[in-house]
């Protein structure tokens, strides 16, 4: 009896606080996204907002399962949740049933399961228990190649049910990985590569290949600072391009230009790898070798974009970088979502009198787009207030990650975090023209019963772990 | 332990960092930036697509068959309906009350918040007095459309017509919305893409009375329609209306192609229908009807219907003959009237004896080619008969036979030539023997051509070996290539060289002196050498079909022909004649001996056949 009371003692009630306005501002906002006159009970079942209700109160039942079990079985049964989950994803492959061209949900009667919601969890947990096993060195290739697999596996099988958007979402997890000690080259390499990819889509090649060449000298240049070096650097690299160039002119060979400057490079290269050796000048051999993975990496991107990727996400891309317009395709749900959210002015045109999120002007409403009813309806005040509230949300789940004794605890807690802070700028991002339109749900909010369920389970694990942080389990 | 707890802060920056970035970017949106606000009262916006005029089709003289003519939808949008009257209403649509009230919950039932058409294809003398009073019925607004017009009221076929879309349409292409139209057949189909242009659409602010107050954000999301581009076809109007007065009364088709690019110049399907029949609001009911007409004038018999070959087929077996070296042009065959192998007769007529390969070709001696074609089969150099028929199916299948010729035809039937794995399982073993598939020889049995297929073969052989994709299209207007596949040769496997005997048989089939057995006098025309085979395809349903195949002239050939007339008997009889004309009407633009013509206007097969069925029964 003891020990019980002291559990619900420990429960954070901010967090069970937050989570449940989230969840009620949610419901409500459900009821005017499909509100309807026919309709106009909140508790009606055959509408989304009644269903909705049903969800929230399983939610609450899985609350109590979550909160009965001991603590020390997460940790235990981390991997083993983890392999029932990939099995799982595996099955829905098979016997799922494909909605909106995603081949993720289980049918059991009248209910639709989407497993790959409940994947991020078991995510999370294997990814806690591997880091925090005590022998693990983050920064090492083993951990390296054994943390990529945690994350790749499930993300590629749910990329196989043709879901994008929650296929990425294991991208989240780097910020876990961060706040672990991953080394910051390699996020620099990210970041390096991120920028890359966006170039090789905006750029013409040949540009691009200048501008690596420019960006690879100035380099050379601020670790050198040696003016002499540096300036028989860009001469070896006129002088080739010329002779190509020449050779190109005078026999009329008709190179396209591209290929003169890369065999320009080339040449030049291997001129400063020989000055290099002999001369005992540093940085040089590593310098080309960026250079030279930074086109290649911008060719495979874009055979990848062109080749690979299917019409409908390379639109996506396109107009998110502006490269398209297309107010009635994928531009249209964007360019409909940011006039409904702007339509609502300061203040809102007020409960259930909004005309621009009602049913077919803006798609997905009481699902992807939600938050474009809460801008409709309530204004800047509902827009600001639920991010804000969003935003304590997570500054209290890093704050409960960091009082973690075990560092199972603190990572999962984490975990919890780079999940709910992907979802929350991905989904609010795009419906203000932010973000690409990737189709994830705005945690808490979206109607669904998987992802509320799922959001549920992860969010109060850690609560469940919290509550017991002063046992250390190891 | 933990050495890297510093980093917590930055993640807490970070979390800070965005959600300022967004509740600024909200700010913007919502309080700063006016371009996305409404006024006050509940205004909505509308969506008004502008359809772009659809793609002309002319022919390849530049004579114009297909245009465009303005209709005007009446739309409905549910969300803004009010109270109205419907008197007045009614009375200047020419509906009735239950027309409003059905009409108006299936638009509900469709969707609450999108257009939907409410009255199609208005005129526009009611367009302009509904537009007066538009403003006392909120919720509708007018649409204008365009709808097809015919020069002519030939080659339905080779056009296609255009329809609504269907739901499965809009649920596979989102380009596509209820009301729209797209091609249903032919070229409108196939060049769909390129005919229909791109919409685009103006968005307008629209008060609660349904006035529109002007421009959304002065046009800025507004996307200009792109006109559809012009489509200019293979076929010469003039050829085709004649090729479709002389089928008048009878079924059958004719093809007629260019050699030198495989330009289909004429396609006829006969029974056909007049395309102003699937335009409109009469389409419907139109479609219903010649959908159940008996003959059958929607089916496009000119590449979906596939009969045997006939003797037309003896050319094959000729090439293919001397190819695998057990035919020269010397060869000769005795004929005694039939084909005897044991116990097994063929018949064949009677006719001079012995021929050589030319000869066998001006007569259609069925003996020579029974011999032919077993020698084919049971060439020593091939181990055993099955491959050497493999051998043989391949040589055929070069000329675009057993597979869908790939045209931009809609609905090209693939025809059969079939496998050697068909025959084992027909006879149960591997070691059938070449009596038992015999009847090939003659072009008979278990093959099937269409018409489009055989016009490609006598292409083919005008051009002693190659052809080019038979297709309906010759240029798109604007920066757009045909498709690449039809500026390629496709060369036959026989060498051009054994071309020329065969060419000698055709044209001594068609210009050999009377009395010489010649098969196909009656496609002889003054001036130009036709070289032509004649054919007849079994029927087991009626009377044989009549079937002709020619090309002319012999050198530098400007057109190549396939005739099928359903139930016309021996080819020499109806289809040569008719190829006769076609041809002259093409290389002269008139006829040299008008009785042919009357011979082929005056005769009625349909009627005389059914009189004939009604009798048997």
């Amino acid at each position: 009896m003891q020990r019980r009371a002291n559990i619900w003692n420990n429960i954070d009630w901010t967090t069970v606080f937050i989570y449940l306005l989230l969840v009620l501002l949610g419901w409500i906002n459900i009821y005017a996204a499909v509100y309807n006159e026919d309709h106009q009970s909140i508790f009606d079942f055959s509408q989304r907002y009644g269903k909705q209700m049903i969800w929230i109160f399983a939610a609450f039942l899985l609350i109590l399962v979550v909160f009965t079990i001991d603590i020390r079985y997460y940790t235990f049964f981390a991997y083993f949740i983890y392999g029932v989950m990939i099995f799982i994803l595996l099955a829905v492959l098979i016997f799922g049933k494909e909605v909106h061209g995603a081949k993720s949900w289980f049918e059991i009667g009248n209910i639709r399961i989407q497993p790959s919601e409940f994947a991020k969890i078991a995510t999370a947990l294997a990814l806690a228990r591997y880091l925090s096993s005590f022998n693990v060195q983050i920064n090492s290739f083993k951990s390296y190649l054994r943390i990529g697999l945690i994350l790749f596996l499930p993300a590629f099988l749910i990329l196989l049910q043709n879901d994008t958007g929650s296929a990425l979402v294991y991208f989240a997890f780097a910020l876990v990985l961060f706040r672990e000690g991953l080394s910051g080259s390699v996020f620099l390499l990210g970041i390096l590569i991120v920028i890359l990819f966006i170039l090789a889509l905006v750029l013409e090649k040949i540009t691009l290949i200048a501008i690596a060449v420019i960006v690879a000298l100035i380099v050379f240049w601020i670790l050198t600072r040696k003016f002499k070096q540096f300036a028989m650097a860009v001469l070896i690299f006129v002088f080739s391009s010329a002779m190509f160039w020449g050779i190109d002119y005078f026999l009329g060979l008709k190179i396209l230009k591209y290929y003169i400057i890369l065999l320009a490079i080339a040449l030049s290269s291997i001129i400063y790898v020989y000055l290099a050796f002999k001369h005992k000048i540093k940085h040089v051999f590593i310098l080309i070798l960026f250079l030279f993975g930074s086109i290649m990496f911008a060719f495979s991107v874009d055979y990848v974009f062109h080749q690979i990727l299917e019409h409908h996400q390379q639109k996506r891309i396109n107009t998110l970088l502006g490269l398209e317009s297309d107010p009635l395709g994928i531009g249209y749900n964007v360019n409909q979502s940011k006039i409904a959210i702007g339509s609502g002015g300061f203040s809102g045109k007020g409960f259930l009198r909004g005309t621009q999120t009602k049913f077919d002007f803006v798609p997905e409403q009481s699902t992807d787009f939600i938050f474009c009813t809460i801008g409709e309806e309530w204004g800047f005040m509902g827009t600001f207030f639920v991010t804000s509230l969003f935003i304590a949300l997570l500054l209290r789940l890093v704050y409960i990650a960091e009082r973690q004794k075990s560092s199972f605890s603190r990572m999962y807690g984490y975990g919890v975090v780079a999940v709910l802070f992907f979802h929350i700028i991905i989904n609010i991002g795009m419906t203000i023209g932010l973000m690409p339109v990737i189709g994830i749900p705005l945690p808490f909010f979206s109607y669904g019963g998987s992802s509320l369920w799922a959001f549920t389970i992860l969010l109060f694990i850690l609560l469940r772990l919290d509550a017991n942080r002063l046992e250390t389990v190891k | 332990m933990d050495s890297f707890a510093g980093r917590k802060n930055i993640i807490r920056v970070l979390i800070v960092l965005i959600g300022l970035i967004y509740i600024i970017r909200l700010f913007i949106l919502q309080v700063v930036d006016s371009s996305y606000k409404l006024t006050a009262s509940n205004n909505v916006l509308r969506y008004e697509t502008q359809y772009p005029a659809r793609g002309l089709i002319f022919d390849r003289n530049g004579n114009l068959l297909v245009f465009n003519q303005a209709a005007y939808d009446i739309m409905v949008n549910p969300m803004q309906l009010d109270a109205f009257d419907t008197t007045e209403f009614c009375s200047i649509l020419e509906i009735t009350k239950e027309y409003i009230d059905e009409n108006i919950k299936s638009a509900k039932e469709y969707s609450l918040y999108k257009p939907s058409i409410f009255l199609k294809q208005v005129s526009s003398v009611t367009y302009a007095r509904f537009q007066e009073v538009m403003f006392k019925f909120p919720g509708f607004f007018v649409q204008p459309r365009t709808l097809r017009k015919y020069t002519y009221e030939n080659a339905a076929h080779v056009i296609g017509y255009v329809g609504e879309v269907n739901d499965k349409i809009i649920e596979s292409n989102t380009y596509y919305n209820q009301g729209d139209y797209i091609g249903i057949s032919g070229i409108e189909q196939s060049y769909e893409d390129y005919l229909r242009g791109k919409k685009g659409v103006n968005i307008y602010l629209v008060d609660v009375h349904n006035r529109i107050k002007g421009s959304y954000n002065n046009g800025k999301f507004d996307v200009k329609a792109e006109v559809g581009a012009n489509v200019i076809s293979t076929i010469d109007i003039n050829l085709q209306k004649y090729g479709e007065k002389l089928m008048q009364n009878k079924s059958g088709s004719i093809v007629a192609i260019e050699p030198s690019t495989g330009e289909i110049l004429a396609l006829v399907s006969a029974p056909g229908y007049n395309p102003e029949l699937l335009v409109g609001r009469a389409r419907a009911k139109n479609y219903n009807d010649l959908n159940i007409d008996s003959l059958k004038p929607l089916f496009n018999r000119a590449v979906m219907a596939q009969y045997p070959p006939g003797s037309t087929f003896k050319i094959m077996n000729a090439l293919v003959g001397q190819k695998e070296k057990v035919l020269n042009p010397y060869t000769t065959y005795s004929c005694s009237g039939a084909y005897f192998a044991g116990r097994f007769r063929l018949g064949c007529h009677s006719h001079s004896s012995p021929l050589n390969l030319p000869q066998s070709i001006q007569i259609s001696c069925n003996t020579y080619y029974c011999n032919v074609f077993r020698s084919i089969l049971d060439n020593r150099n091939y181990p055993s008969v099955r491959d050497a028929y493999e051998s043989w199916r391949n040589h055929v299948v070069s000329f675009g036979f057993g597979k869908a010729l790939n045209s931009d035809l809609i609905n090209e039937l693939n025809g059969l030539i079939p496998t050697k794995e068909y025959y084992d399982k027909v006879y149960r073993t591997e070691n059938w023997k070449s009596l038992n598939i015999i009847s090939l020889a003659i072009g008979q049995g278990e093959l099937g051509t269409t018409p489009l297929q055989m016009a490609n073969m006598t292409a083919t052989i005008a051009n002693r070996g190659y052809y080019y994709i038979p297709h309906i299209v010759k240029e798109i207007e604007g920066d757009f290539n045909l498709d690449a596949r039809f500026y390629k040769r496709n060369y036959t496997s026989i060498d051009s060289v054994y071309f020329e005997p065969v060419i000698k048989g055709m044209e001594l089939a068609v210009n050999g002196e009377a009395g010489s057995g010649s098969t196909a006098r009656t496609a002889q025309i003054q001036n130009i050498i036709v070289c032509g085979k004649t054919g007849t395809a079994q029927n087991p349903h009626g009377e044989d079909h009549s079937i002709f195949i020619a090309f002319a002239p012999k050198d530098n050939p400007q057109i190549a022909i396939s005739v099928y007339i359903e139930n016309g008997g021996f080819g020499g009889t109806w289809a040569a004649p008719l190829a006769r004309l076609m041809i002259e009407k093409y290389l002269n633009d008139s006829i040299s001996q008008p009785y042919w013509e009357e011979y082929i206007l005056n005769s009625d097969l349909i009627t005389k056949n059914a009189k004939k069925s009604q009798h048997l029964e």
